[in-house]
């Protein structure tokens, strides 16, 4: 754990873990957001929290009228 | 002192050295990519029902994966497992420490887990006769922050004593324990393909880890302060951070970076949990202040707000039917929205 660890073994760790990530690969940022940005138009259409929840198939909006005893 | 300085020196080479290739692709931010998408509608969301039966602050909430029944975690020293449609209580789980600070429900439904400053993580089977502990995960050396089954013999934990793990319930030993941060674990959560997970920090970093292996991957900086709170995308490409700092992060796993902020001057408070509609669009942050902020994750504008709860919200969570959302109070209530 980072706690026990020496302040000069604290700096190894993430000596090793940046030489690791230099050489991650990165792609354009444009590209990379146009495809979640497609991803999540394509999925609004089913999202109900958007779209809203209709009476009949929403579970948590009470029946009308009248309680039921079991 | 010499050699300090020099890892130090490479360090800093590294970190100048990973800037310039993140520079190099960023042409552009998710909102001018969006900006051309409709704006999401106003979001009015209904608070539909009150969940009433801790005595003390709530910290922790999961929906179960049958998008019905939940499980909550309150310092009264109990877990909570809800029927949502009816509201009622269907099991009370007494806990051994009351300090508990995160709970979670495997994907069976079978088994639920909780821990917080015991420095434990118990696994209790609710589907026995009566509720049974059945592990007591205990290798961790500071507070249980967070934990999500992967399935009933697995689990992944986060903690104060800046690591994560993944146990094996069978033999409830630590299979893998994941070693990067240097500030204490706060928070984590699986991808939609539950190969790799996303842990937030006090040392202000996300870092992206591959489960079975147990490598950091990718390390995402920005924050100024502890992440309390962060979910995946449901695309799997992307990841949304909540921070002490006020204010929420977009990063893209393939660009490696920030892409997205959600802030606002007028907001002071904390984030303290932040769950996501079932298309992503839609962003819930739970915030010190007692509200919960709805924004548009593409555009990165405010579209609504949960008031309701008479103190912070410290947990939040939309089952995986995307029907409504849940908050978690403070106040010891849970509220159900859509």
């Amino acid at each position: 754990m980072a706690r026990d660890m020496s302040d000069i073994d604290i700096l190894k760790m993430e000596l090793e873990q940046l030489k690791k990530e230099v050489s991650t690969p990165r792609e354009p940022v444009s590209k990379t957001s146009k495809e979640t940005m497609d991803w999540c138009e394509a999925a609004s259409g089913t999202d109900l929290l958007i779209t809203g929840v209709p009476d009949d198939k929403n579970p948590y909006k009470p029946e009308k009228g009248g309680c039921i005893i079991t | 002192m010499g050699e300090m300085d020099t890892l130090k020196k490479e360090a800093d080479g590294l970190k100048t050295q990973i800037e310039t290739a993140r520079k190099a692709v960023n042409d552009t931010t998710m909102a001018a990519v969006a900006s051309g998408v409709a704006a999401a509608p106003r979001i009015q969301l209904k608070n539909r029902k009150t969940l009433k039966g801790h005595l003390a602050k709530i910290y922790g909430l999961h929906w179960s994966a049958d998008n019905r029944h939940m499980v909550s975690a309150s310092q009264d020293g109990k877990l909570l497992i809800w029927d949502t449609y009816t509201g009622n209580k269907v099991y009370a789980v007494p806990l051994k420490s009351s300090w508990v600070m995160s709970c979670s429900m495997a994907p069976s439904g079978n088994l639920v887990a909780s821990g917080g400053l015991d420095n434990m993580c118990t696994i209790v089977n609710i589907k026995a006769a009566s509720p049974k502990t059945i592990r007591e995960l205990d290798a961790h050396e500071g507070y249980l922050s967070h934990s999500r089954f992967l399935n009933d013999s697995e689990i992944l934990t986060a903690s104060g004593d800046t690591t994560c793990c993944l146990w094996d319930l069978e033999t409830g030993k630590q299979k893998v324990v994941y070693k990067s941060h240097v500030g204490d674990c706060m928070c984590l959560a699986m991808s939609p393909d539950q190969n790799t997970f996303i842990s937030g920090a006090c040392d202000s970093s996300a870092k992206l880890w591959d489960i079975r292996d147990g490598g950091c991957k990718q390390t995402f900086i920005g924050h100024t302060s502890d992440i309390n709170a962060i979910a995946f995308f449901p695309s799997g490409t992307a990841i949304i951070t909540g921070s002490d700092d006020c204010t929420l992060k977009m990063y893209d796993l393939r660009a490696d970076q920030e892409v997205n902020g959600y802030q606002d001057a007028a907001l002071n408070a904390g984030v303290t949990s932040v769950s996501l509609s079932s298309s992503g669009r839609l962003v819930f942050a739970g915030y010190d202040n007692f509200n919960c902020n709805i924004w548009d994750s593409l555009k990165a504008e405010k579209v609504g707000v949960l008031s309701g709860h008479d103190n912070r919200v410290s947990c939040i969570g939309v089952p995986d039917d995307g029907l409504g959302i849940c908050t978690g109070s403070w106040d010891s209530f849970l509220k159900i929205w859509n």
